[in-house]
């Protein structure tokens, strides 16, 4: 016990003279579930793509599993990407895209082993009766929810998700934190989830990272959501504060 | 109908149109999803440039051709990756480049154009063994790549980041698939035309999109479109002694009218 899943030590990345990260130093235990917040450009996607090998650091380090981020094994992380405008004039069936999470390559043909499994994935998420339809033709919420079967069909050690619930309604954000949640349990694997929900990170979270391209805290949310803390990270936070936090920090 | 085939330049003839469908046809899927059309455009008009050094320096212009154009592809990518400048406005420059050049070695040549008007609008009759020869080749590389990058090609098309992410060297990947694109434009030339080019590139994928729900499907009725069409243009305009290239597309925009309307139901 007491492996680490995520060793981060002093990481910086510039975009040409840009700071887009700033000397971050964090540590995830194997099993445990960290949330990134923080404001907008402030660097937590970057962080993300950094641990998944997709972006060079300037300076630092970091080791996933005791390795570099390059050299660890494709299936140990699974990853949900920050929603983008998807190319919907690309002709793909959601199954398709789950394969993906599977071959690590594009499908041209599924033999029944291959579609079980994927079939099996997008049950867990609730979406089979999604297969078929084109990923053109999917709303925001269902779209994540593929994304989500796809980065757990591989049975990742690592889950690494990028605001998993944007553009989500509510019940259904419950939905998809409930699944992500589900899939910890039974597997024991280590989640790193940047989210703007500051309620769900305090509840559901072990170790909450705020980032404003500098490390502003890494700690257990209690202490992370300390009203200094968000005004550090955010600026003005109104009320916002009391609003979420200001009946149970009382307790 | 069978007696034409009989004649050697029409048996060549066959099999580079042929040939060229099914790699302009299989290449175009890329190029569509990518939206590279303009790509497929500036690499025709590059390919120009290097076969007008051909004819200058009296050489087999395709041999000059190739090497030039694959050059200009490369530096297409790479100032695209090293500048903040767009992909159609490093193409845009580089294009414009090489038909400049064409036009003054051209000119240099003195009183010798007619070959260049074949690259302009394409002439089936002056396909050459060498031609085919090129032609066979690409297809058989193009066969091969089929089962070894597709796979990795569509992957980085439908998301590049998420490729990268599964270790696909999404880089190296597309500088391939840029060079295979510029040797499949500068072997097409002859046959179809710098002009027309672009048509093949994109209408069978276009058509194909229109019906297909999977990449796999988009590919494989691409290559079908694309072929037919060359096969029956070709003969077509044979019979009615018509230019080639022209009447291949005509073809081809049929088959879009029908995926148009078979789309619409
Ligand atoms: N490829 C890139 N090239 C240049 N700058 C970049 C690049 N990627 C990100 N940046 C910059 O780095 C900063 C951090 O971006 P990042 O996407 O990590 O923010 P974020 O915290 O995820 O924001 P959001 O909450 O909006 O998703 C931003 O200022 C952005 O402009
Ligand atoms: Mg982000």
């Amino acid at each position: 016990m007491g492996n680490k899943a995520v060793i981060v030590e002093n990481a910086s990345i510039r975009f040409g003279t840009h700071n887009a990260l700033c000397k971050v130093s964090f540590q995830i235990e194997e099993g445990d579930i960290a949330t990134v917040v923080g404001p907008n450009g402030g660097g937590k996607s970057t962080l993300l793509k950094a641990i998944l090998g997709l972006v060079e650091l300037n300076s630092g380090s970091i080791k996933i599993f005791g390795q570099e981020a390059k050299q660890v094994k494709r299936t140990d992380i699974g990853y949900v990407p920050q929603i983008k405008t998807l190319d919907r004039s690309f002709p793909a069936l959601p199954i398709e895209l789950v394969a993906t999470g599977v071959l690590g390559f594009w499908p041209q043909k599924f033999d029944k082993k291959l579609r079980e499994i994927c079939l099996d994935a997008l049950e867990k998420v609730a979406a089979s009766h999604l297969s078929k339809r084109p990923l053109s033709k999917l709303s925001g919420g269902e779209l994540q929810r593929i994304y989500l079967a796809r980065s757990i069909v591989r049975k990742p050690k690592l889950l690494i998700l990028d605001e998993p619930a944007t553009g989500i309604d509510q019940a259904s954000e419950y939905d998809l934190n409930s699944l992500i949640g589900k899939y910890q349990e039974e597997s024991n694997a280590t989640v790193l989830m940047v989210t703007h929900d500051w309620e769900a990170a305090y509840h559901h979270a072990d170790y909450v990272l705020m980032l404003n391209c500098c490390q502003i805290c890494y700690a257990p949310p209690k202490i992370a959501f300390e009203e200094k803390n968000l005004r550090q990270a955010f600026g003005h936070i109104g009320h916002k504060h009391e609003m979420i936090f200001g009946v149970k920090r009382n307790d | 109908m069978i007696e034409i085939f009989s004649l050697a330049f029409i048996q060549r003839a066959a099999v580079a149109g042929i040939l060229i469908g099914f790699v302009t046809s299989y290449y175009g899927v890329f190029i569509v999803q990518r939206k590279l059309s303009f790509l497929g455009s500036g690499l025709a008009h590059s390919a120009f440039g290097g076969a007008a050094l051909g004819i200058l320096l009296e050489t087999e212009p395709l041999w000059v051709a190739l090497p030039f154009t694959i050059i200009i592809s490369i530096l297409i990518v790479y100032l695209k990756e090293k500048s903040k400048l767009s992909g159609d406005t490093s193409i845009g420059i580089l294009f414009s480049l090489s038909v400049a050049l064409g036009i003054i070695f051209l000119s240099l040549k003195k009183g010798y154009t007619s070959d260049a008007f074949t690259y302009l609008f394409g002439s089936i009759l002056s396909v050459q063994k060498i031609d085919l020869l090129f032609s066979l080749l690409l297809a058989l590389l193009s066969v091969a790549t089929f089962f070894s990058q597709w796979k990795k090609w569509a992957y980085a098309t439908f998301d590049a980041e998420l490729a990268q992410a599964d270790r696909v060297s999404v880089v190296k990947d597309d500088y391939l698939l840029s060079i295979l694109i510029s040797v499949t434009i500068v072997v097409s030339i002859k046959v179809v035309g710098i002009v027309l080019l672009t048509a093949f590139l994109v209408i069978p994928a276009a058509s194909s999109r229109l019906i297909s729900s999977t990449f796999y499907q988009m590919t494989i009725y691409s290559i079908i479109i694309g072929v037919l069409s060359s096969f029956i243009g070709l003969i077509a305009s044979i019979q009615m002694d018509l230019p080639t290239g022209a009447v291949i597309i005509l073809i081809q925009t049929v088959f879009f009218i029908v995926a148009l309307i078979l789309s619409k139901k």
